[in-house]
């Protein structure tokens, strides 16, 4: 690692920094998980969804005897059934005050809006039973024009093309705009760009973000308890907070009455942050019933109806001098929301709003986003959120730029990026980066890459004509993570702040409690936190308990999202332990019959100055506890709470270098080596932090290689299954070799970074800059996501002689279901 | 109802079960091992990955009464008398897992790796493992675990051994 | 992911298996390993009345040495196979292609027999079998019957068993000391093939002699390349030598069009795959 800024002095660090073994672990080797499926409890009914079909009808009728009658089904519900209780599913960031958004039923009234949309919902006494009745659910529908493609959806209204949402006379949901000359913050891009197509370079290119499936491993599930006196949902949700609001706001059910707790959580990646149609069947079925009700979604339910990711048509142009300064960057995007607008929707394209200027110094910048509604499942957040569309954007495009000005693509990007000295820097955009170095992380990842040597192979297999091509993509990204300052996001229109709250009990017997509002799925926030508590509060690593996850217990928090938990949730646990510690220290001089300045704390123990007397925080605890003797006019107790508001978001940044082989006979790619060097700031610990960049750098992978949501004619989901919905195995994927610089945030306690999406954000165009590097010689400058061989060998032999013709595929599944355009409920839900 | 009778790490069960009901579904339903757990629908993802009679497969993909009269291992029947398996040990020495729920099938299929090639190459590893997917690590620490497991057990030093950032 | 309900029996003989089916006819389903079934029957694809469990059948199980052919019993998994001494040695191109036949958990539990009854066009036993010219034993109410390769492969997901009949066992005619491989082509390693091919070839070292080719997913059954195979009789081991007929790999094939590449995408990748299966199978 290299420390570009010294450590303070008189913190003492064990543990900050170190590789320690996660105590989550010992439960998840084991076995002893604790997953909401495994959920069993008294009397406890299960739910099967019946869905539809289509992608777009009206229901004529439904038909339910048959199920009711069958074995052990307690009753049928339909949305009409529902249609007081089951309250309605918001969205919560409203990215502009006239956006339009279709009201979100959790069970479809009248119409269905997407493929896999619920339109009835049996209860029976085992899932099995349910799904057998589900069977016998008969829906007619008139099926009715569905709005597929996103382009022909923008431009569709009343008299022309297909409507998502007929009554809505338009699939256009939002337009959202940042200009840097109206916002003051820079230029005008359009004359920037005018001037540029007089004496300077313009480029305009136009990329696809393919529609993805987050995919986390663990089907969601939810059960739902009503019989006590709160009523209590398990939820495989990374939001337990939000969706506890979001209950309370939209039921009814006041907010003292709901209880949510995510237990083991496997894997969400953005995709289980969302208030779901299943979440809200099951608390209005168990509301409605009075008995413990159970919904676990198959895989093939959660592909299909599980919020998707990305999906996003980008036009860019960029200005620029003659010798490849950059004047000016426009973005254009065309986002697709899906059949509903989502908790966070719109505000996805948002996210990535001011980071398509990245790490350059554009004098004059603007973005330009409309979503636009689809009868395709809805979109919202997955690992990244905005900021890989926008990393992948601009770093295609500097690749181009490159070309056309005939230099190295590192070149180009030293000549427009921000320097060392220049930080802290306000962008474009009006943020201000606090610390990075990206020249530092460049010459590092270069020199572990063995950058020239490969550009050496690549050059002799080009004269020699090999029939495999080598590339070199370059990725040198920054984020904008740890979300979020609530008064940006009040500015945004967002629906809630960005704070974290952590509250710190000191038990009786030296023992410490943590709890946070952050909610991790796999992130390792026990170990990481205790490990910030024992070096702050000098108490041993193992006495350390980190509570989460549970509305009743960690009560006040806004979850995990956004590569926020350590940067905000960390600094809220940091203010709280040195509250602990001002708390303390009456009581410890006091006991120690000492004045309060002469005391000084370290490494756990009060001392006085100059003598040899002193307590430790664990006898403090416990002197607390009994109250015997404390000073008059305080409280008897030191735990402490705090919430933290980031004053600013964090810019963690890397450099990413891919070498790729393209296989030219065959199109087939395979990855050769990938190298990063990623500056998070202070490190607490580096095994999960690698842990983080190798899982993130897979999903980015995943998506340049192998990913996509593809859906027919008919608006049915093809890659419905794993069989056709390609996620990488071990077989596929290489190691890497992840390095470090340390630019500590300025803005934080800790000087930390997020980490959890930067391995995402920076990848996928890392990845598809080596195969378009590969075969740029025989005339190619793009790739259409994912670059299976065949879309790589068609460019390679298409016979205008290469160029960026997007391949369509045809959208037949391995593993077909059933006839298209059959009028059945036959596999109608899984 | 069919009667089953069969062994179920290291006990004996006895159970009238449907022939519809999957070897997953018996062992988290019937017997309350949760710890083995269902991914997907399609035999792709391993999450559900047990040994039967000695060898890793996918419990989605047999039948409850198919397992009559054979012996089934689970992640929980593992580790002896409180002491971890070695592979149980690496994973967690070299952060092969984040949020666990592909863990207990990816170190079953590795212990049956293993098994069948106690010093395997990174490649045999990682085409080991193809049956077994995760979303969290993107498989870099679950090699090294399983590398690391090898060089335990034979009692060699592997450069896996060293875990570095 | 549950599938319907249905009936079992597990039958420890032949006979009384072909009883069974005889009883329910095409109410009932044979599941051999489950690993082509199951996933069926839990996408509810199917829904059979009553399913009848073969692995209590022990006669089925296990390779043997039949003089100018092996034969595999239909239930001996692919584990067994591939590492069955008389399969490497005689007919070693089963074993390539069975080496990275889904994954290895699969591989424990699914049969030979199984497989190749379930007869998915992108399954890999299909191209092998048929290239080597396997008979397949067919046991019936009437006694038992042996059908070619060529017969045995009808349709997607059809083969010759009636349905009141059991795979039992396949026979293999010995191709000892021929040069085999199985290249698969695919995007990630545990997807069905997008192409692949089976290659076994009978060289000096420099000049192919005989070559035998069938190609996966190039069409509803597997197919021989019968025109590369003429092409390849006499060619010089070399990419130039052998390129020209496995340029005509494609001959006669349908292949698919879906999300991994269309018609056109495929039939050029047989005759890239052909050739380069030719040339490793001969150790070029």
């Amino acid at each position: 690692m290299t420390a570009t800024q010294e450590r303070p002095a008189e913190q003492v660090e064990r543990e900050i920094g170190k590789d320690r073994r996660r105590k989550e672990d010992q439960r998840l080797i084991t076995g002893r998980t604790r997953w909401t499926d495994n959920i069993t409890l008294p009397g406890m009914l299960h739910l099967a969804m019946v869905r539809s079909p289509f992608a777009h009808a009206t229901i004529t009728s439904i038909e339910t005897e048959a199920a009711k009658a069958s074995r052990n089904v307690v009753t049928v519900l339909t949305g009409e059934d529902l249609a007081d209780t089951q309250g309605v599913l918001i969205n919560a960031w409203p990215i502009t005050t006239d956006q339009v958004a279709p009201t979100h039923l959790p069970v479809a009234i009248g119409r269905v809006a997407f493929a896999g949309e619920v339109v009835a919902v049996v209860v029976a006494r085992t899932a099995a039973e349910a799904r057998d009745a589900a069977e016998l659910v008969d829906v007619n529908y008139d099926e009715l024009p569905a709005a597929l493609d996103l382009k022909e959806a923008c431009a569709a209204d009343s008299n022309n093309g297909v409507l998502a949402h007929p009554d809505l006379g338009t699939n256009k949901s939002a337009f959202w705009k940042f200009d840097s000359a109206e916002a003051g913050t820079g230029g005008d891009v359009d004359a920037a760009i005018e001037k540029a197509r007089g004496d300077g370079i313009v480029i305009e290119r136009e990329y696809r973000q393919q529609r993805l499936i987050p995919a986390f491993m663990e089907p969601r599930s939810t059960v739902v308890d009503p019989t006590g006196e709160q009523i209590t949902m398990w939820s495989a949700t990374q939001i337990p907070h939000i969706l506890r609001f979001a209950l309370a706001a939209t039921t009814g059910v006041p907010e003292s009455k709901i209880r949510v707790i995510a237990p083991d959580v496997g894997g969400a990646f953005g995709g289980k942050l969302q208030t779901t149609p299943e979440e809200w069947i099951v608390f209005a079925v168990a509301r409605r019933l009075g008995k413990p009700v159970k919904f676990t979604e198959t895989r093939s339910e959660s592909l299909m109806t599980g919020h998707h990711g990305r999906d996003q048509w980008q036009k860019l142009t960029l200005s620029a001098e003659k010798d490849g300064t950059v004047t000016g960057l426009k973005v254009e995007l065309t986002t697709d929301l899906g059949s509903h607008v989502a908790l966070l929707g719109g505000g996805v394209p948002v996210l990535g709003a001011f980071m398509y200027n990245a790490i350059y110094k554009f004098p004059a910048y603007q973005f330009n986003c409309q979503t636009v509604l689809t009868n395709k499942t809805w979109t919202d957040a997955y690992r990244g959120a905005g900021r890989p569309e926008a990393t992948y954007a601009i770093e295609r495009i500097m690749d181009e730029l490159a070309v056309e000005v005939g230099v190295d693509p590192f070149a180009i990007r030293e000549q427009n990026w921000i320097t060392h000295e220049e930080f802290p820097f306000t962008s474009v955009c009006g943020l201000e980066y606090d610390s990075g170095n990206y020249e530092a992380a460049t010459a590092k990842a270069k020199e572990v890459f063995g950058y020239d040597e490969l550009r050496a192979e690549q050059k002799q297999r080009r004269e020699s004509n090999d029939l495999v091509q080598l590339g070199i993509g370059i990725s040198t990204f920054t984020e904008m993570c740890g979300l979020a300052p609530s008064r940006v996001l009040g500015s945004l229109n967002y629906g809630a702040g960005g704070w974290e709250h952590a509250s710190v009990r000191m038990l009786a017997t030296g023992k410490v409690e943590i709890l946070t509002g952050a909610s991790a799925h796999g992130q390792g926030h026990e170990t990481a936190f205790s490990q910030i508590v024992a070096d702050r509060l000098g108490v041993p690593f193992e006495d350390v308990e980190v509570l989460h996850g549970d509305t009743q217990i960690a009560h006040k928090g806004l979850d995990t999202y956004g590569s926020r938990s350590l940067v905000v949730g960390g600094e809220a646990l940091v203010l709280a332990v040195d509250k602990v510690i001002e708390r303390a220290k009456p009581l410890a001089a006091h006991l120690l019959e000492a004045s309060v300045d002469d005391l000084e704390f370290a490494e756990g123990r009060f001392s006085v100055r100059g003598t040899d007397q002193g307590l430790g925080i664990a006898e403090v605890a416990l002197a607390a506890f009994a109250a015997h003797n404390y000073p008059e006019g305080t409280e008897p107790g030191i735990d402490a709470e705090a919430t933290y508001d980031p004053i600013n978001f964090n810019y963690p940044h890397g450099t990413h270098l891919c070498a790729m082989e393209v296989d030219t006979e065959t199109g087939a790619v395979k990855m050769r080596k990938y190298v990063c060097c990623d500056d998070i700031g202070n490190i607490i610990n580096p095994l999960i932090v690698a842990g983080q960049v190798h899982g993130g750098l897979v999903q980015g992978i995943a998506q340049a290689l192998w990913e996509e949501a593809v859906y027919d004619d008919a608006g049915t989901l093809v890659s419905g299954s794993f069989v056709d919905y390609l996620l990488p195995t071990a077989a596929d994927t290489i190691s890497f070799e992840v390095e470090h610089t340390t630019s500590p945030s300025l803005t934080n306690t800790l000087g930390t970074k997020g980490v959890g999406e930067a391995g995402t954000i920076a990848s996928t165009p890392a990845v598809v800059n080596a195969v378009v590097d590969a075969i740029r010689h025989l005339g190619i400058n793009d790739i259409q996501m994912p670059c299976t061989p065949e879309r790589v060998w068609k460019a390679i032999h298409a016979k205008d002689g290469g160029g960026d013709k997007p391949t369509e595929g045809a959208a037949m599944p391995h593993f077909d279901a059933s006839e298209p355009g059959t009028d059945s409920t036959e596999g109608a839900g899984q | 109802m069919t009667k089953i009778e069969l062994t179920v790490d290291g006990a004996s069960v006895s159970d009238d079960v449907e022939p519809r009901m999957l070897l997953v579904q018996y062992l988290r339903e019937k017997l309350g091992k949760t710890g083995t757990v269902i991914g997907c629908d399609t035999s792709n993802c391993g999450a559900c990955t047990v040994h039967l009679n000695g060898r890793s497969v996918k419990s989605c993909n047999v039948l409850a009464v198919q397992c009559d009269g054979a012996e089934v291992t689970t992640v929980e029947g593992l580790s002896q008398d409180g002491t971890l398996h070695q592979v149980q040990e690496s994973f967690r020495e070299c952060h092969g897992l984040q949020c666990g729920f592909c863990t207990p099938g990816m170190i079953m299929q590795s212990i049956d790796l293993l098994n069948e090639n106690p010093n395997p190459t990174e490649e045999e590893v990682r085409l080991g493992l193809e049956g077994n997917l995760c979303r969290c690590t993107g498989y870099h620490n679950i090699v090294k675990s399983v590398l690391h497991a090898a060089g335990a057990s034979t009692g060699s030093t592997t450069e896996s051994q060293e875990v570095s950032a | 992911m549950i599938p319907t309900q249905f009936d079992y029996v597990a039958p420890t003989s032949i006979q009384d298996a072909l009883a069974a089916l005889a009883e329910h006819g095409d109410d009932a389903k044979i599941i051999a390993g489950g690993q082509s079934l199951l996933p069926v029957l839990r996408m509810r694809l199917n829904a059979p009345e009553m399913v009848i469990h073969l692995g209590k059948i022990d006669s089925l199980r296990a390779a043997r040495d039949d003089g100018d052919a092996i034969v595999i019993g239909a239930m001996t998994t692919h584990h067994d196979v591939l590492h069955d001494p008389l399969v490497n040695e005689h007919a070693a191109l089963i074993a390539k292609a069975v080496e990275h036949l889904a994954d290895a958990q699969i591989r424990h539990r699914g049969t030979f027999g199984g497989a190749l009854a379930h007869a998915d066009p992108a399954g890999d036993l299909g191209a092998p079998t048929l290239a080597l010219g396997a008979e397949f034993v067919i046991a019936g109410s009437g006694g038992t019957r042996t059908v070619t390769a060529e017969d045995y492969f009808v349709d997607l997901f059809e083969t010759a068993i009636g349905e009141d009949e059991i795979l039992t066992e396949i026979r293999v005619p010995k191709h000892t000391g021929w040069g085999v491989h199985y290249e698969k082509f695919v995007r990630v390693v545990h997807q069905w093939p997008i192409v692949a091919v089976a290659a076994a070839v009978k060289s000096n070292g420099s000049t192919i002699s005989e070559a035998k080719i069938g190609l996966t997913n190039m069409g509803n059954t597997p197919v021989r390349a019968r025109g590369t195979e003429a092409g390849l009789a006499g060619a010089e081991l070399t990419e130039d030598g052998v390129r020209a007929a496995c340029d005509r790999a494609a001959e006669g094939t349908n292949p698919p069009s879906d999300l991994n590449g269309d018609a056109d995408y495929r039939r050029h990748l047989a005759t890239v795959i052909t050739r380069r299966a030719v040339l490793k199978a001969a150790h070029v």
